[in-house]
């Protein structure tokens, strides 16, 4: 049973991997946020005007001691959750985070019922 | 068994379906309109001759306060300028011109040619302050009341309906 618990948390949480790393990365935040002047380019790949801009404004919230989580809300609140590649979980996108486990599930108890009905 | 798989499956295939109709309908077109109705950020900007700073009790002091980001290379910036020009005339409205990434120097001449619609005056040099309030682009323009609640942002230069759209609010 604690084997199953552990192996749900590892699969379906993986953040709790990387609980031990908790600075802030610029360029990994850099590489999530948009570039909304440029074809498709995040922050790190622009070399843009509005990409050096939001490159020195990630430096000031990092050094206020913001975390990453709270630079990305941020960014959503000024330009709206377009400017983050991942977006953030809200009741407007929930379906598309929660969908891909209910498909997970579905497609389990299918292959169960599958296999069982194969048995018979 | 089969009658529930084949009906799932066929709810699965609508699901995509819609999904697909409403990505493919609707207007995907960026805009910061999000901020509208919402209160103004706190800033702490200088003024453009550098001997005070603005904040966002400097807004409350007339009815209504038109935020302008313009910069003297801009040059959608010289096309709207008339129009800031026309909006300066009227009493209740008071204009805060935002001088974006631009040289002094510059700046000035361009205010000295085309006329100073601005009531006060600052300076954004490296861009910091604008991320506030969402700006990507100059020039971007945002009305905000006397409780300093958003009441439109502006994209790009004003035009003629804009005026008057302006007008029709702060009378």
């Amino acid at each position: 049973m604690k084997l199953r618990l552990f192996l749900f948390i590892f699969i379906f949480f993986p953040k709790f991997n990387y609980a031990a790393e908790s600075t802030v990365d610029p360029n990994l935040i850099h590489k999530n946020l948009r570039c909304l002047v440029c074809q498709g380019q995040s922050i790190s790949d622009s070399n843009s005007d509005f990409a050096q801009t939001i490159k020195l404004v990630v430096k000031d919230l990092i050094d206020e001691g913001k975390t990453e989580e709270e630079i990305y809300a941020f960014m959503s609140d000024k330009y709206g959750d377009w400017i983050v590649f991942k977006p953030q979980f809200n009741v407007q996108n929930s379906l598309l985070w929660i969908l891909p486990y209910i498909f997970l599930i579905l497609g389990g108890f299918f292959i169960f019922s599958f296999l069982k009905i194969k048995k018979r | 068994m089969q009658k529930i798989i084949k009906i799932i499956i066929l709810l699965i295939f609508l699901f995509v379906i819609g999904i697909f109709y409403i990505s493919l309908t609707r207007d995907t077109n960026y805009n910061t309109s999000g901020l509208v109705n919402k209160d103004t950020p706190t800033f702490k900007i200088i003024s453009f001759d550098e001997s005070n700073f603005y904040t966002r009790d400097d807004l409350k002091k007339n009815n209504f306060t038109l935020i302008n980001f313009w910069a003297s290379w801009c040059a959608p910036c010289k096309i709207e300028h008339p129009i800031l020009m026309k909006l300066s005339k009227s009493k209740n409205l008071m204009i805060l011109g935002i001088n974006f990434k631009d040289k002094n120097i510059h700046a000035k001449t361009f205010l000295n040619e085309l006329g100073n619609p601005y009531d006060l005056l600052a300076k954004d040099t490296n861009g910091k302050q604008s991320v506030r309030f969402g700006v990507y682009g100059i020039p971007e323009s945002i009305l905000i009341n006397k409780d300093l609640m958003i009441l439109q942002k502006f994209v790009g230069p004003l035009s003629f309906d804009d005026y008057t759209n302006i007008i029709k609010i702060i009378e």
